[in-house]
């Protein structure tokens, strides 16, 4: 039999953790459901879904910056009702927006989504473009990794084995910052993504001083375009831009049954383009 | 197990037919009362699983079972255990129920052994406890390999069946003189891609014996197609096998030939078991095992004269059927005879061939060949306007065929030849064409561009078909002033229970609220002939409003001779009470002056065809290559729509259907198997991928359907992807010959960067 536990609280939840850290952590389940029927039983369930402490959108002021913590139970559809996340983050909800279903988009969460780590995930670029950072907590602490740091492979996090995603920092994006996103999938809606961009533009009047660009369905795992984004500064918005980040384009995608390695390259390329366009 | 009854729930006033009186079974699925079969429990009924192959082709040596499982609870069978015949009959017996230890495997996902078990878990776990020992053979796997390569499958070419349509001087040699006379030859090849008919509910069946007798039933499109194929599998006479429909989640073809499969093995695991079995397919298992759409080859040649005027079609079609015969001969009948369009040409060779390979058989599927034709015709066409500078809808309607002229097979065609109304309906409401250079929502610079296509779609079957079928229906008196529909078409969401109904209810003159349809059950309705090919309305509907006719008749004959007045409704029950449950049975009898030779191809290859038109705009996103489909636009001719709301539910799920194949649609084979077996990869159309879809019904009625309907069901699959290929190819510049036109294939096409 499946043990199954559905603590109170964070502290019971990072308990129950520390003692079984071989244990299924369920926050939504839209990804492990899936799955279920075709994966061996789990020895155990810790299932998070609306576990006190876990949910919540809240404005923070930190090193001083601002930032938005969004607690990792907080689901798609929290996300894209939050009015501060509409005003400061919106390509974050856009990003929700393109997630599963009405239904997906109220069980699926954020730390559901970090947790999984799929190359494919629909929220991880953006995260990668905004600079967040992933809260962690086990019984031993709280910390925090950027999460440029967090993947470290494929399906493979820097979350230690008793670590729980508490939250996501966000730091809030400077007036006039570019905020951009768009995924392509295999049709509009509720599907898998073949490319995947994100991205924050600072700008002076139309030069860029400074870039960060998430990609995703493009590697083993999300990952920044740190050449282009180096290339990008210095550079004005238009030909200038784009000629500088097509040229700083260093992917390996590869063909699967959803697309092809050419494919997921040119079209890479062709939105990172569009995102630096006049 | 029980077969119940459909009928009317809300009273209407006025005649039924022409209205759209709401669906007989809407309220029950929309409120999920309704019980398809997995929804069904039988007392003490266990769960069925199948283990398959995993080698294309092959020899089955044997079949081990892991020694440490636990058995115990677990009913395994293999060939050895089938009473009768190892076979599914269909129109070839080449088929197995299971592959015989020591024989041939032919496609990946085949059958080799059944498990059953009390649960679910414990029948899957069972099944991967079974291992085949197989001594792998060389796969076939394309059309090229079939026609070209050293291995033989069947025969000694590989071909399953051919066909050939000549009219005018079409001797080989006089093809190639005419093609070289011609003043321009259009000259593509095409490739049409594989389909998932992705009905909502898998397949499903469940079966039990009693008493000697087997019954079957389950989510199927034609119970006596089953019917057939148990009696010499099981050995047994007709009356010990029954077959029966539940509640049915959509088919489109799918549910068409494969039922016969899974009823074989529920019913064999039920023997062995000596309890019931029900077999539930999962998701992935139903898009890896079950028939896709057939792929297609084509090449055609069109010669033109310098004014335009086509001179010479010159088509040759091949279609990969996959590992057996199934349908393919079918399919590929209605390919070729839809091949040339609805165009007027002299001269005409149509060389159509399928092949086998090791794929898992390819079936019916909506269009059923038409579709693929269609396309490479329509192209063709489309590419002549193009020559020729002329108007792509002005082109068309200059060639097309009207009533007086003559088809590819040389049928006159004598009456409901809807090609002007089709065609005028498209151009009044066409507008002006996009703007060809432009932005999208994302922000993306796009080329829009937009298609036509004109086609038609023979209903009914093929040939001689329906003559050959016969099919029956009844119509009977029952008790409480109430009538039966007795027929084997089935509902499987295309609104047949409705349609029939209306008819029934009309014929009689009698409220639709009084009419019964009665739930397919082969021990209880005649053979009316399989669901397909677009016949339940016009041939079965026929029947049954013809039944109708002759129930009210003998009621009214029987108020006459006791002296009784009033309307059928108020006779109904004391006519009961007298007469007892009287019940009329018609059989189909082709139109007047319907001839067609099946050795020379040639005559009334159907008695009537419906006529479309299509419109399509397209953007084309130039970042991401994306072919978004902005407004479509599809006039369909019916000859009389016996329920507009559920004719247009028909023509916008068709069309649905179509773009979706035109643009993203594709079951991608990977040694043989399919290699996007889930939903999530195997993808069709969302609503967000679809403009609202104006559909416009055309009336032009067939003086032998009733109240003039003719089919509907197929036609809107045919035309639409012709017409997205036709907006692209204007939009960006290049030809697409092939399908789908997906992203990737636009981004190949562009070389890379826009």
């Amino acid at each position: 039999m499946t043990a199954y536990v559905r603590p109170a609280d964070l502290a019971e939840a990072t308990r129950v953790l520390a003692d079984h850290p071989a244990w299924m952590i369920l926050a939504g389940g839209t990804d492990l459901m899936v799955h279920a029927q075709h994966q061996p039983v789990p020895v155990g369930i810790l299932d998070l879904w609306r576990l006190p402490g876990l949910g919540g959108i809240d404005a923070r002021q930190r090193d001083d910056r601002s930032w938005l913590r969004l607690g990792a139970g907080t689901t798609w559809r929290e996300v894209i009702a939050d009015a501060r996340v509409q005003h400061a983050l919106p390509n974050l909800v856009a990003a929700a927006r393109e997630i599963g279903a009405l239904q997906i988009q109220a069980r699926g969460t954020i730390g559901g989504n970090l947790g999984t780590s799929s190359p494919v995930g629909d929220s991880l670029p953006v995260w990668l473009a905004l600079g967040a950072e992933i809260e962690l907590r086990s019984v031993h602490g709280t910390r925090t990794v950027p999460y440029a740091d967090y993947c470290t492979g494929y399906r493979k996090t820097a979350r230690g084995v008793e670590e729980l995603i508490t939250a996501v920092w966000a730091p809030v994006p400077a007036t006039g910052t570019r905020l951009h996103w768009r995924k392509v999938g295999t049709r509009k809606a509720q599907s898998i993504s073949k490319v995947m961009a994100a991205a924050a533009l600072a700008l002076d009047g139309d030069t860029i001083t400074a870039a960060r660009i998430g990609l995703g369905a493009v590697a083993d795992r999300p990952i920044r375009a740190t050449a282009i984004e180096a290339a990008l500064v210095g550079r004005r918005l238009g030909d200038d831009a784009i000629a500088a980040a097509r040229a700083a384009l260093a992917i390996a995608p590869i063909t699967d049954v959803r697309s092809t390695a050419a494919y997921r390259h040119d079209v890479a390329a062709n939105l990172i383009a569009r995102f630096v366009a006049a | 197990m029980d077969s119940g009854t459909a009928s009317a729930s809300r009273r209407v006033t006025s005649e039924a037919v022409g209205t759209s009186l709401p669906r007989v079974d809407g309220i029950a699925k929309v409120t999920g009362r309704a019980r398809y079969l997995d929804d069904l429990d039988a007392v003490g009924a266990w769960h069925g699983v199948t283990v398959r192959s995993t080698i294309p082709h092959g020899i089955l040596d044997g079949l081990d079972r892991d020694p440490a499982f636990d058995w115990t609870d677990i009913v395994v069978v293999t060939a050895a255990d089938i009473p009768g015949q190892n076979v599914i009959t269909l129109i070839e017996l080449d088929q197995p129920a299971l592959v015989p230890v020591g024989g041939t495997i032919r496609h990946v996902d085949e059958a080799i052994a059944l498990v059953a078990a009390p649960t679910r878990a414990r029948a899957f776990a069972a099944a991967r406890a079974i291992t085949a020992r197989v001594t792998p053979l060389v796969p076939v796997l394309s059309i090229e390999d079939a026609l070209t390569g050293p291995i033989q499958l069947h025969g000694a070419d590989n071909v399953f069946k051919r066909f050939a349509i000549r009219k005018g001087h079409a001797t080989d040699g006089e093809i190639e003189a005419a093609l070289a006379a011609s003043a321009h030859v259009i000259d593509s090849v095409y490739r049409t891609s594989p389909q998932e008919q992705m009905y909502i509910e898998p397949q499903a069946m469940m079966a039990e014996w009693r008493e000697g007798a087997c019954h079957v039933t389950g989510s199927m499109q034609c119970p006596y197609y089953v019917h057939k194929a148990m009696k010499p599998l099981l050995d047994l006479h007709a009356e010990d096998v029954i077959i029966s429909q539940t509640v049915t989640g959509g088919g489109f073809g799918g549910k068409e030939e494969y039922p016969s499969m899974i009823a074989a093995h529920a019913a064999l695991l039920a023997k062995v078991a000596q309890r019931p079995v029900k077999i539930v397919y999962d998701r992935d298992e139903d898009i890896a095992a079950t028939t896709k759409r057939h792929p297609a080859l084509i090449r055609h040649r069109l010669g033109l004269d310098a004014l335009g005027n086509p001179t010479v079609i010159d088509v040759d079609v091949v279609m990969d059927g996959g590992a057996y015969a199934t349908l393919s001969a079918v399919v590929l009948s209605r390919g070729v005879l839809h091949a040339a369009g609805p165009y007027k040409c002299p001269v005409v060779r149509i060389v159509g061939r399928v092949v086998a390979t090791n794929h898992p058989p390819h079936g019916a599927f909506r269009g059923f060949g038409a579709p693929q034709t269609t396309f490479a015709y329509e192209r063709q066409i489309e590419k002549a306007a193009r020559l020729m500078g002329a108007d792509p809808l002005a082109y068309r309607r200059r060639h097309a065929l009207r009533a007086g002229d003559t088809t590819a097979t040389s049928q006159v065609l004598g009456y409901s030849v809807a090609t002007d109304e089709v065609l005028d309906a498209i151009e009044q409401c066409a507008g002006t064409p996009p703007v060809r250079d432009g932005v999208n929502a994302s922000g993306a610079p796009v080329k829009r561009g937009r298609g036509v296509c004109f086609y038609f779609h023979g209903a009914g079957f093929t040939g001689s078909g329906e003559q050959r079928l016969a099919g029956r229906a009844t119509v009977a008196l029952a008790a409480g002033g109430r009538f039966e529909v007795r027929a084997s078409s089935t509902d499987i969401g295309q609104g047949a229970i409705t349609i029939f109904t209306q008819l029934a209810a009309d014929g009689l003159g009698v409220d639709a609220s009084r009419i019964d349809v009665i739930d397919p059950n082969t021990a209880r309705v005649p053979d009316s002939g399989p669901t397909v090919a677009s016949r339940t309305c016009m041939v079965v509907g026929g029947l049954v409003e013809a039944g109708a006719k002759l129930i009210a008749a003998r009621i009214r004959a029987w108020a006459e001779s006791v002296g009784r007045a009033g309307s059928i409704e108020d006779l109904a029950d004391d006519a009961f009470g007298a007469l007892g449950p009287i019940a009329e049975t018609t059989q189909y009898t082709p139109p007047p002056g319907i001839a067609w030779d099946d050795a020379t191809y040639t005559g009334a290859a159907y008695p009537v065809f419906g006529w479309a038109a299509c419109l399509v705009d397209v953007a084309v996103d130039l970042d991401t290559y994306e072919v978004a489909i902005e407004r479509c636009v599809q006039a369909v001719d019916v000859g009389k729509a016996i329920n507009p709301a559920i004719v247009k539910g028909q023509i916008e799920g068709g069309t649905l259907q179509a773009l979706g194949w035109a643009v993203l649609e594709n079951v991608v084979y990977k040694n043989g198997k399919v290699a996007n077996a889930t939903m999530t990869n195997c993808i069709v159309p969302t609503f967000a991928d679809a403009p609202e879809l104006e559909t416009i019904i055309v009336e032009v009625p067939y003086p032998f359907g009733p109240h003039g309907a003719k089919g509907v069901g197929e036609i809107p699959m045919d035309g639409p992807a012709a017409a997205v290929a036709n907006a692209v190819a204007l939009a960006l510049g290049v030809e697409f010959d092939e399908l789908p036109i997906s992203p990737e294939v636009v981004a190949q096409r562009l070389g890379g960067q826009s």
